[in-house]
C-alpha cells in the first residue's frame, strides 16, 4: 500500500501535472495555430473591449438573459465551477503537500467551508446527471462520454470527502483520490473538459463579432 | 444515451418531395460523400468548426433560443444543438463516412429547420455559432449537388443574370422608367436618375421589387425626391443586392454577385450604397459577401433603409405631415438587428410616424425570427407547412400585441409573417416602414 501511495503521489503526480500543463499549452497553441493557418481573418475582428464585455456578461451570474431563464441551473453551475476550482487549490491539506515538496504556501480555505464546497460539487454533479436523464433536450444530445466526464469530475471530490473524514479504509481511498485527481487533470486538455481552455476564445470571438460588426449584445 | 430521433408531426407528415434533393441524393456515392465532407472540413473550415465541436458540453441550454424547438412542442430534434447532433457531429465522428439517407436528412435540417438567425449564439454560454455550423452543412450539400430545388433556381438566376428573379436588363430599365412616369402624376418633376455617375447615393433593391412590388421603387423614388437626395440606380446587372447563393453555400456565386454589386457602385462613383428594406441582402453586403471577397468591412459604405430613414427624419429632410393612426407593432429582423443593431433606430423612425406603438416580447436582439429568413422561405412550397408549424411562437407573440399593423422592415420577414398571419388567422396587416413613411410624410402640394 505504501509503495503504491509513493508511486501515485510521486512519479504519477509528476506525469499528471506535466500532461495537464503541457496538454493545455498544446491545445491552446494548436487552436491559435489553426486560426493563423486557416482563418486568419478572425484576428482582425478581435476586440479586447467587446471580448471582455461578452466574457463578463457570461461569467457573472444572471448577467445574461439565458442565465436568468434558468435560475437553478445558473446557481448550480456557478457554485459548482467556483468550488471545483477553489477547493483543490486552497485546501489546507493540499497546501501542506506543496509546502513539504517545494516550500511554498498560500492562504487556505477553512476546512469546514472546503468540506461544504466539496459536498456542493458532488451534489451539482448529481444535478447535472439528473438533467441528462430527465430533460429531453439534454438527453437527446447526451452520449456515453458525457457520463464518463461527469464521473471523472465527481470522483476526486467523492473520494476526497471520504478520505478527509477518515472513514474505514480511508488510506486506500486516499490512493483512489489521488488517482482520480490525476485523471481529472489529464482529462482537462484531452476531453470536452477543455471547454475550460476554449470557452474564453469562443466567447471572445462571438463577443467581438457581435460588438464590433453587428453592434448588438450577445448576452 | 443518445435518443433515437423522436418522431413528431412535422416529421411524420413530411417525406417531402423535392426534386432538387431527390435527384441529388440518387446520384450520391459513399466515396463522393466522404471525399466532399473531408475536403470541406480540411480545406474550408478550421479552428471555428473544431472549437465549436469540441467545446460544446451538450448542456442543451441553447434549446430555448430556437423558435423551431419552441414551436414544435420542445421536440429536441429541433433544438440548435439537436441539429448539430444530426449533422456535423456525425460527420466529424464518422470522418465523412455517412450514407445518402444521412445527407438527405442533413440537407433538410440545415436548409429548412434553421433560419441561420443566430439567436442561439446569444443563448449558448460559450457563444457557439450554430448558424455557422448549419452553413457548413449547406456548403457540403451544395458541393454534393443536393440543394432544395426552389432556392437552387434562384441561385441559378443569380449566376446567369446577376439578379435573383431572372429579370432581364430591358425589363429592369423599363420598370424604373414606368415607376418614374407613375411618380410624375404625384410629383411632376420626379426623377429616377439611372446611371448618374458621381451621384452621392446608389439605391439598390432586391429583384422581387421590380418583379412583383414595383410600388416600393415608386415610394422610394418619392422619398428620394422629396428629401432632395443626389441619387441614382444602375442600369446594368449589379443593381440587385439580394443573394441566395450565400444561403446555399455557393460561396463562389455569392462572390461574383457581390463583386458585381460593389463594382457597379464603384463605376458610378457614388459615396455610398443605400439599400431597401431587406435583411438578407444587408447580411450579404455587410457581413458575408464582402468577406468572401476579402474585405473586412464593405469596400463602399452601405446604409440600410432604416438607418437612412432615421437620418432623413433627424436632419429634417423628411417631415411627418400626419401621424399614422392604427396601432402598430414592430418586428426586429435578425439580419439588421442581431446583424447590425438597428433596433433603436427602427424604433425612433416608428415612433416618429406612429402614435400607437406596441412592443412585442421578446424584442430587439432577442426577438423571435420570422422563420422565413436564411433562405428557408426560398426553399418553396414543399416546406411551407413545416415553416408554419415551426413558428407558432411567433404567432402567439404577434397575437399578444393586439396591434392592427405589423411593421416588418425586411422582405423575407414580410412574406414569412404574412404567411404566419394567414395560417394562424390573425387579424393583422403587414407593412414596410416605407409604406407608412410614404403615407405620412410631407409631400409638395
Ligand atoms: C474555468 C473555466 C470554465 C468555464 C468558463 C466553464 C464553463 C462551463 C459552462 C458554461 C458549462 C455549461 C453548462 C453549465 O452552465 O453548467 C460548463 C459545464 C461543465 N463544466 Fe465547466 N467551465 C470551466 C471549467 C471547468 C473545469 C475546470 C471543469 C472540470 C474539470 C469543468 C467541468 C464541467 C462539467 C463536468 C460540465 C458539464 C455539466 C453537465 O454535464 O451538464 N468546467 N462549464
Ligand atoms: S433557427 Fe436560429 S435559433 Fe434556431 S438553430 Fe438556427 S440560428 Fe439557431
Ligand atoms: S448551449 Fe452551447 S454548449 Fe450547450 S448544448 Fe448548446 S451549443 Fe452546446
Amino acid at each position: 500500500m505504501h509503495t503504491i501511495y509513493q508511486f501515485v503521489s510521486g512519479p504519477l503526480a509528476w506525469i499528471a501535472f506535466i500532461l495537464f500543463a503541457g496538454g493545455c499549452i498544446y491545445r491552446v497553441a494548436a487552436l491559435l495555430h489553426t486560426v493563423y493557418q486557416k482563418e486568419r481573418f478572425i484576428f482582425s475582428y478581435m476586440s479586447w473591449r467587446h471580448s471582455l464585455n461578452s466574457i463578463f456578461h457570461w461569467i457573472i451570474p444572471f448577467a445574461s438573459v439565458n442565465s436568468r431563464k434558468h435560475p437553478v441551473m445558473t446557481v448550480v453551475t456557478f457554485v459548482f465551477h467556483i468550488s471545483l476550482i477553489l477547493v483543490p487549490i486552497f485546501l489546507l491539506s493540499h497546501i501542506v503537500l506543496w509546502d513539504e515538496a517545494w516550500n511554498i504556501t498560500w492562504p487556505a480555505l477553512p476546512d469546514g467551508l472546503a468540506d461544504v464546497m466539496t459536498v456542493l460539487v458532488i451534489l451539482s454533479c448529481v444535478f447535472f446527471l439528473a438533467r441528462r436523464i430527465v430533460l429531453p433536450e439534454v438527453k437527446y444530445v447526451t452520449s456515453a462520454s458525457d457520463y464518463v466526464i461527469l464521473a471523472i469530475v465527481a470522483a476526486p471530490f467523492i473520494t476526497g470527502f471520504y478520505a478527509y473524514h477518515q472513514w474505514p479504509g480511508y488510506s486506500f481511498v486516499m490512493i483512489l483520490h489521488i488517482l482520480a485527481g490525476e485523471i481529472m487533470l489529464i482529462a482537462i486538455p484531452f476531453s470536452r473538459l477543455r471547454h475550460m481552455l476554449f470557452s474564453v476564445f469562443t466567447r471572445a470571438y462571438m463577443g467581438s463579432e457581435f460588438g464590433g460588426v453587428r453592434h448588438a449584445r450577445d448576452w | 444515451m443518445g435518443d433515437p430521433a423522436v418522431q413528431n408531426d412535422a416529421a411524420v407528415e413530411a417525406k417531402v418531395v423535392d426534386e432538387g434533393i431527390d435527384r441529388g441524393v440518387e446520384a450520391l456515392t459513399p466515396e463522393r460523400i466522404e471525399s466532399v465532407i473531408n475536403q470541406v472540413f480540411e480545406k474550408e473550415t478550421g479552428a471555428r468548426l473544431q472549437a465549436y465541436v469540441e467545446t460544446c458540453v451538450h448542456c442543451g441550454l441553447c434549446s430555448e433560443a430556437c423558435h423551431f424547438y419552441l414551436s414544435n412542442d420542445k421536440d429536441p430534434k429541433f433544438s440548435p444543438v439537436g441539429k448539430v447532433k444530426q449533422t456535423i457531429w456525425e460527420m466529424v465522428k464518422r470522418k465523412g463516412r455517412v450514407d445518402a439517407d444521412f445527407i438527405r436528412n442533413a440537407v433538410e435540417v440545415a436548409h429548412t429547420q434553421c433560419n441561420l438567425c443566430k439567436r442561439c449564439a446569444m443563448y449558448c454560454p460559450f457563444g457557439i455559432d450554430i448558424a455557422y455550423l448549419m452553413l457548413v452543412v449547406r456548403r457540403i450539400c451544395h458541393k454534393l449537388g443536393v440543394t432544395p430545388l426552389y432556392i437552387q433556381d434562384t441561385v441559378n438566376s443569380h449566376s446567369v443574370t446577376m439578379n435573383q428573379m431572372w429579370v432581364k436588363e430591358d425589363e429592369w430599365i423599363d420598370t424604373l422608367q414606368w415607376q418614374e412616369e407613375e411618380g410624375r402624376d404625384e410629383i411632376p418633376d420626379l426623377r429616377i436618375p439611372v446611371e448618374k455617375e458621381g451621384a452621392d447615393i446608389m439605391y439598390s433593391v432586391i429583384a422581387p421589387e421590380p418583379k412583383f412590388q414595383a410600388g416600393l421603387i415608386y415610394q422610394a423614388a418619392v422619398l428620394m425626391n422629396v428629401a432632395g437626395m443626389n441619387w441614382t440606380m444602375p442600369a446594368t446587372p449589379g443593381w440587385d443586392n439580394s443573394d441566395m447563393a450565400m444561403y446555399t453555400g455557393d460561396n463562389e456565386i455569392m462572390a461574383r454577385v457581390k463583386r458585381s454589386h460593389f463594382e457597379t457602385a464603384r463605376r458610378l462613383r457614388v459615396n455610398k450604397i443605400v439599400m431597401g428594406e431587406c435583411g438578407h441582402a444587408f447580411r450579404s453586403i455587410y457581413d458575408m459577401g464582402n468577406r468572401q471577397l476579402g474585405w473586412k468591412m464593405p469596400p463602399i459604405p452601405v446604409q440600410h433603409a432604416i438607418d437612412f430613414y432615421d437620418e432623413l427624419l433627424r436632419e429634417g429632410k423628411i417631415r411627418i405631415a400626419r401621424k399614422f393612426e392604427k396601432s402598430v407593432t414592430l418586428h426586429d429582423p435578425c439580419n439588421i438587428v442581431r446583424g447590425r443593431g438597428l433596433h433603436e433606430k427602427s424604433r425612433s423612425v416608428v415612433r416618429a410616424m406612429c402614435d400607437n406603438f406596441i412592443e412585442m416580447h421578446p424584442n430587439r436582439e432577442h426577438n423571435y425570427c420570422c422563420a422565413a429568413g436564411g433562405g428557408v422561405i426560398n426553399c418553396g412550397p414543399p416546406y411551407k407547412q413545416k415553416r408554419m408549424a415551426g413558428n407558432r411562437v411567433k404567432a402567439e407573440q404577434l397575437a399578444a400585441t393586439k396591434a392592427e399593423v405589423l411593421i416588418a422592415p425586411c422582405h423575407n420577414c414580410h412574406s414569412g409573417l404574412e404567411d404566419i398571419i394567414h395560417h394562424y388567422k390573425l387579424d393583422m396587416e403587414v407593412k414596410f416602414i416605407l409604406d407608412i413613411l410614404y403615407e405620412c410624410m410631407e409631400k409638395p402640394e
